[in-house]
C-alpha cells in the first residue's frame, strides 16, 4: 500500500498544474485572441467609459427608459458588514430572492406592484415577468409583453409619438435560437440605448 | 405547456440517446487501452506521467489496492485544496483582494468539491481569488468526475471479467480519463462557450456607469473554463453565486441547450460502456431505458406543476407560469427540463432558483436526488448506482421464483446483496438523520429563509442534495453556519464513500467469480419486464423511505397553496 502514496502525491501535482493551471490559462490566452469582445465580458462603451455589459441587465427607475426584471441581489450593509441590505443589480453578488410558493412577504410584494404597473398601462394584462425577480438578478431581457406593456409609460415621459417606441421596440425583439430553443425576448440595455438614440 | 416546449424536451433526448453508442464506444477503447484518434498527441504526455509517479501501467490493482490508491489520491486532493482556501488572500490571482476563507467554510467547500458535490455556502464572486477558482477549484472539478468515471468502469469490468483478482490500475485510469476523455472536449466546450458569451479573462472587475448614470461593479473572471468541466463533469459549482442562470455562466438558449446535454453526455454513454464490455449493448439500453422512463416521468411533471403556476399568481390575473426566479431567455421549458437534468445527474448546477419553485415542482428535484441520483446520473456515480438497484432487482426476482439470482452472467450471492443494501441504507441514515436533527436544533431552523412546510423543504434539500453529492440547493437556507457547514461535510462525505467502497467490494467480489451461462431459467434482463421491474424497485425503495419526510414538506405544502394559505 505505502508504495501508493508516490504516484498519489506525483499524479496529484502534475494533474493539478495540468487542469488547474495550463488549461485555465492557456484557454485564457486562446479565448482572449479568437473572441477579444466575449472573453472580457462583453462591455458596451459610450464615449470611452464603460456603461455596462449587453449580457448583464443594470437597474432602471427612470420613467423615460424601459425597466427590466425585479432583482432580488444586495450588498453588504455599509453600516454593519455581517447584515446585507437590498441592492438591485449588484453585478458582484448575483442571487434571486429564493421566495417560496406560499412566502406571505412574495403574495404581498406582488400585489403591490400589479397595483403600481396598472396605473400605468390600464387595461392591459401585466405580463409575468415583470412582477417576479429573476434567478440571477441580473436578467438582461424582458420578454416582448412586457416591453410593449412599457410604451405608453415611455412613449409619454419622453414626448414620442407611441408608434414609433412601439416600431423600436418591435425591432429589438429576438426570436427563439434556430426557432426552437429558448423564449423570444428584448434585451432591456439595448433597447433603452436605441431609445436615446432615437430622441436626440 | 407549449408545443415548442415539448419539441425541446424531445430534441433533447433524441440527441442524448444519439450521441450514447458515439460516445460509449470512445469511452470503451479509452478504457481497455486501445488506440484512439488522440493517441498521437497524447500518448507521450501520459508516458512522462507514468514515469514521474513511478507506476507501471501492466500491473492491474487488487480491488482493495484500487480502493486505497483512490482514498489516497482524495486526502491529498483535500490538504491542497483546504490550503488554497485558507492561503487565499497571500496567493497571486487575486484582483479583488478576496480575504481567507474561513475554517469551517473551507472545510465544507474542500469536502464538497473533492467529492463532486459542489454544495457552495458561499457566493463565488463575493468570496474566491481567480487562483482559487482556477487552481482549487477547477481541477477538482476534473479529478472527481475522472473518480466517478473510473470507479463506475471498475463495476463494469467486474461484471466483465472472469475468474479475475485484479479490477484495473487506478492512476492509469484516472489519467486516461483525464487526458483523453474530460481535457479534450473541456478545451472545445470552453471555446463554444466563450463564444456564446462567457468571459474568459483574469482581468479585474468592471466598474461601469450605467445608463441612469448609476455604478455597477460587473464580476467578471476566469469563468468559461470551470463552466465547461463543471456541466460534463456533473459538479455544478458556480464561479458565480447565482450559478447557470447567470448571463455569464449561461448567456443564450444555446448555451443552456448545450450545457444541457453535456450533463447527461457521459453518464449515458456509460450505459454504453456497460453493454459492450459485458459483450451485449442491449444490457445498456435496458438499463438506459429505465433511467429514461423515470427521467421522463419527472420532466413532464416538472413541466407542468411550473407552467401552472402558483395560486398567488393566478389569483391576480397573472399569466404565464411561476416566473420567481427564473431567466426570460430560458423560460418556463428551459428551466424545469435543467432542474430536472441536473438532479437526474449529480450535477447540481441551476439556471433558476428552486427554492421559488412551485411545491410540486420542486419536490420532482428532490425526489431525483433522494432515489440516489441514478436516473443517468453523475458521471459514473450515477451507473454505480444504478448497478446497485440491478443487484437489488434481481435478487428480487430470483426470490420470486426460488432461483439464485444472476446478471450478465454472474451469479448474485449473499456478499453482492449485502454491500448493496449497506451502499443504498446510507441515503436514509443521512438525510433523514441529519434533517431530524437540524429541525429539532434551533440555530439550524434559524437559518430557514422561507416560513412553514417550505422552510422544512429548505433543510431536506440541503441534506439530500449534500449526501447525493448534488449541490444544488434550496437555496434561501443560510448555509454559512458552523452546524450546517460541518453537517454537511459529513453527509457529503458519507454520501459519497459509503456507496464507493461497498461497490468496488462488488466489483472485486464480482470479478473473481465464473462465468455461467445463460439457459432457460435465466430471468432475461434486456426486456421490458425487467426494465418495469427495475423501476418498480427503485420507487418502491424510494418512496417507502422518504414519502413521511416529503409529506411534511412539498405535498403539504401543496395543498397549503391550493387552500390558500401563506406562511
Amino acid at each position: 500500500m505505502l508504495k501508493e502514496i508516490r504516484p498519489a502525491v506525483v499524479l496529484l501535482v502534475a494533474l493539478t498544474i495540468v487542469t488547474g493551471l495550463v488549461y485555465p490559462l492557456g484557454m485564457t490566452g486562446i479565448a482572449g485572441v479568437l473572441f477579444p469582445v466575449q472573453a472580457q465580458g462583453s462591455l458596451i462603451e459610450k464615449d470611452g467609459k464603460v456603461i455596462g455589459s449587453a449580457l448583464i441587465g443594470q437597474a432602471f427607475t427612470s420613467d423615460r427608459y424601459f425597466h427590466g426584471r425585479l432583482s432580488a441581489t444586495t450588498a453588504p450593509d455599509p453600516q454593519d458588514a455581517t447584515k446585507s441590505v437590498a441592492a438591485p443589480y449588484n453585478a458582484a453578488n448575483s442571487g434571486g430572492s429564493n421566495l417560496g410558493p406560499t412566502s406571505k412577504a412574495l403574495a404581498e410584494r406582488i400585489a403591490a406592484d400589479v397595483e403600481a404597473l396598472k396605473k400605468d398601462n390600464p387595461g392591459a394584462a401585466v405580463p409575468v415577468d415583470l412582477v417576479t425577480t429573476s434567478a440571477s438578478g441580473l436578467d438582461p431581457d424582458i420578454s416582448p409583453a412586457a416591453a410593449l406593456f412599457q410604451v405608453l409609460r415611455v412613449a409619454k415621459a419622453r414626448g414620442l409619438p407611441e408608434n414609433r417606441v412601439r416600431a423600436l421596440v418591435e425591432a429589438q425583439i429576438k426570436g427563439r435560437t434556430l426557432g426552437l430553443l429558448g423564449e423570444p425576448r428584448v434585451n432591456v440595455l439595448e433597447l433603452n440605448l436605441a431609445l436615446d438614440g432615437l430622441t436626440s | 405547456m407549449t408545443f415548442i416546449g415539448w419539441i425541446q424536451i424531445a430534441l433533447f433526448c433524441t440527441i442524448i440517446v444519439a450521441l450514447t453508442p458515439i460516445v460509449g464506444g470512445y469511452m470503451t477503447r479509452v478504457f481497455t487501452g486501445e488506440r484512439t484518434l488522440l493517441s498521437p498527441v497524447l500518448r507521450p504526455v501520459e508516458r512522462l506521467l507514468y514515469r514521474l509517479g513511478g507506476v507501471d501501467e501492466t500491473r492491474e490493482q487488487h480491488w482493495l489496492t484500487y480502493t486505497v490508491a483512490m482514498l489516497l489520491f482524495h486526502v491529498a486532493g483535500f490538504v491542497i485544496l483546504y490550503a488554497i482556501l485558507r492561503l487565499q488572500d497571500v496567493l497571486p490571482f487575486n484582483p479583488a483582494a478576496q480575504g481567507a476563507v474561513a475554517p469551517d467554510l473551507a472545510f465544507n467547500t474542500a469536502i464538497s468539491f473533492i467529492t463532486n458535490t459542489n454544495w457552495q455556502n458561499y457566493g463565488g464572486e463575493s468570496t474566491l481569488s481567480y487562483l482559487t477558482q482556477m487552481l482549487g477549484l477547477t481541477h477538482q472539478n476534473f479529478l472527481s468526475a475522472a473518480t466517478g468515471i473510473v470507479l463506475a468502469v471498475t463495476l463494469v469490468r467486474g461484471f466483465a471479467r472472469t475468474s479475475a483478482k485484479t479490477v484495473g490500475n487506478f492512476w492509469v485510469d484516472m489519467t486516461r480519463c483525464t487526458l483523453y476523455i474530460l481535457l479534450p472536449v473541456c478545451i472545445v466546450f470552453t471555446l463554444f462557450l466563450v463564444w456564446q458569451g462567457i468571459p474568459q479573462t483574469l482581468g479585474a472587475y468592471v466598474d461601469a456607469t450605467t445608463l441612469e448614470g448609476g455604478k455597477q461593479t460587473i464580476a467578471i473572471g476566469p469563468v468559461a473554463s470551470q463552466v465547461a468541466i463543471k456541466m460534463l463533469g456533473t459538479n455544478g459549482g458556480g464561479f458565480f453565486n447565482a450559478n447557470a442562470a447567470h448571463p455569464f455562466e449561461n448567456p443564450t438558449a444555446l448555451s443552456n441547450f448545450v450545457q444541457m446535454l453535456s450533463i447527461l453526455v457521459l453518464g449515458a454513454a456509460l450505459t454504453n460502456v456497460f453493454g459492450r464490455m459485458v459483450g451485449n449493448q442491449k444490457q445498456g439500453w435496458a438499463v438506459l431505458g429505465a433511467m429514461g422512463a423515470l427521467f421522463l416521468a419527472g420532466v413532464l411533471f416538472c413541466y407542468w406543476a411550473e407552467a401552472y403556476g402558483t395560486n398567488m399568481l393566478n389569483a391576480l390575473g397573472i399569466t404565464g407560469g411561476n416566473m420567481e426566479g427564473k431567466e426570460v431567455r430560458f423560460g418556463i421549458v428551459g428551466s424545469a427540463l435543467f432542474a430536472v437534468i441536473t438532479t437526474a445527474a449529480s450535477c447540481g448546477a441551476v439556471n433558476a432558483m428552486h427554492d421559488s419553485f412551485t411545491a410540486l415542482g420542486g419536490m420532482i428535484p428532490l425526489i431525483n436526488m433522494q432515489l440516489g441520483e441514478i436516473v443517468i446520473g453523475g458521471v459514473g456515480a450515477g451507473l454505480y448506482g444504478m448497478l446497485l438497484f440491478v443487484i437489488l432487482t434481481v435478487f428480487v426476482a430470483g426470490l420470486m421464483v426460488g432461483r439464485t439470482p444472476e446478471y450478465v452472467g454472474k451469479k448474485i450471492e449473499a456478499r453482492e446483496v449485502k454491500m448493496a443494501m449497506l451502499a443504498i441504507l446510507v441515503l436514509p441514515l443521512m438525510i433523514l438523520g441529519w434533517t431530524a436533527i437540524a429541525v429539532a436544533y434551533p440555530p439550524a431552523v434559524a437559518s430557514m429563509a422561507n416560513a412553514g412546510p417550505h422552510g422544512f423543504t429548505e433543510v431536506l434539500y440541503a441534506y439530500s442534495s449534500q449526501t447525493g453529492n448534488n449541490g444544488s440547493a434550496f437555496a434561501g437556507l443560510s448555509g454559512n453556519t458552523f452546524f450546517y457547514n460541518l453537517s454537511g461535510a459529513v453527509a457529503m462525505f458519507v454520501g459519497r464513500f459509503w456507496v464507493i467502497v461497498p461497490a468496488m467490494a462488488i466489483a472485486g467480489s464480482l470479478a473473481q467469480k465464473k462465468m455461467v451461462a445463460a439457459s432457460a431459467g435465466t430471468f432475461p434482463t434486456t426486456g421490458g419486464l425487467f426494465v418495469g421491474l427495475l423501476v418498480g424497485v427503485i420507487l418502491i425503495v424510494g418512496g417507502l423511505t422518504f414519502f413521511p419526510a416529503l409529506a411534511l414538506g412539498p405535498i403539504v405544502e401543496h395543498l397549503a397553496m391550493q387552500a390558500g394559505q401563506l406562511f
